[in-house]
């Protein structure tokens, strides 16, 4: 994240460098995009703040957890699916869940899925792409994932 | 707490504005009632939001950067019809580069196809955002392993290069003009 400001930053001041009137209008475009994006960010942030609660991440472990192969690569990708999770908390949890005995396998279903499946993102990306665009793009991402997850899962000898 | 919400809204959001009120109104409620779900819903809110508002304004200045300084002519050159299969290359350079979470690539995405990138192009940087950052992988491969990460790296980017290609040619090249998903307010 630092990182990112800096590059932000180091952006900002090359560009007033460059040519002032254009920093004005790119600044004003990125404040444009984020306030268009406002209330399906916030609506979007509050679905998943209940869903959350509803499914906690101790709950998610037990599902994952319990279960057959199969199913496990099959509801770690509807989780993944559904959920907003940010890196920073997936990964660990995912290191939590591997110690508890949830496969790569299914760990590879759920992080692939997780980061390329966007349902509760599905009001913004329609705004940008299209509903048949979102949708379809959707479910080759969930094809991808299950795929990504049975490869894991031969390397790691876990299946076959 | 979350209160700051209903701020700068216009036109026809209204939907949208009254179930944030709903929702605010409802959080408001537990937290003078000490109703514990509420409370929880209302942590959690807060809990992403800060994490993602956080990342919003350098990552919303580096598309604005993007949207008035590279031309049209850059992005055609390198994510065009004619970059060929250098194009799903270069989209994979500059997905691994993405720092932002997946909200911010969504109009970073739009802002390469009003620039005349190749669809299917543009499909394969939405889905590598999502596999191949690099701060995010060595997070991943820390938890889980360098051996996991290129797996999931070698396995899924071929994936996307030909699942995108695949899209393209179900929803037809000029899909983004027809569907008249290109109206900028930037050009």
């Amino acid at each position: 994240m630092i990182y990112l400001y800096a590059l932000a930053t180091l952006g900002i001041l090359i560009s007033i460098i460059a040519n002032r009137q254009k920093t004005r209008k790119a600044l004003k475009t990125a404040w444009n995009l984020f306030i268009k994006m406002l209330p399906m960010l916030l609506i979007t942030l509050s679905v998943v703040s209940i869903v959350l609660y509803f499914l906690p991440d101790y709950a998610i472990a037990k599902y994952l957890g319990t279960n057959g192969l199969l199913v496990g690569v099959i509801i770690a990708s509807v989780i993944g699916a559904v959920s907003l999770l940010p890196g920073f908390i997936t990964f660990p949890l995912c290191g939590l869940l591997l110690q508890q005995g949830v496969s790569f396998t299914v760990l590879g279903a759920f992080t692939t899925s997780l980061m390329m499946v966007g349902v509760v993102t599905y009001p913004i990306e329609k705004k940008y792409f299209g509903i048949k665009l979102t949708v379809i793009r959707n479910i080759a991402a969930l094809v991808i994932a299950v795929i990504v997850s049975f490869a894991i899962g031969l390397i790691y000898q876990e299946v076959l | 707490m979350a209160n700051n919400k209903q701020n700068t809204k216009k036109q026809s959001k209204k939907p949208l504005i009254i179930l944030l009120s709903f929702y605010a109104a409802f959080i408001a409620v537990s937290l003078i009632w000490n109703f514990q779900p509420g409370v929880k819903i209302g942590d959690n809110f807060l809990f992403f939001s800060v994490d993602m508002f956080k990342l919003f304004p350098p990552a919303f200045i580096l598309v604005g950067l993007f949207m008035v300084w590279v031309d049209r002519k850059t992005v055609e050159k390198f994510f065009g019809e004619t970059s060929g299969f250098m194009g799903y290359i270069a989209a994979i350079i500059l997905a691994c580069t993405t720092l932002y979470p997946f909200v911010v690539v969504l109009p970073m995405g739009a802002a390469l196809s009003k620039k005349g990138a190749r669809l299917s192009i543009v499909l394969t940087y939405l889905g590598a955002t999502a596999i191949c950052r690099i701060p995010m992988t060595i997070f991943e491969a820390s938890y889980l392993g360098f051996k996991f990460s290129i797996i999931r790296y070698l396995v899924s980017l071929p994936l996307i290069v030909i699942s995108s290609v695949f899209i393209e040619k179900i929803v037809g090249k000029n899909y983004m003009q027809e569907n008249n998903l290109l109206e900028s307010e930037a050009s």
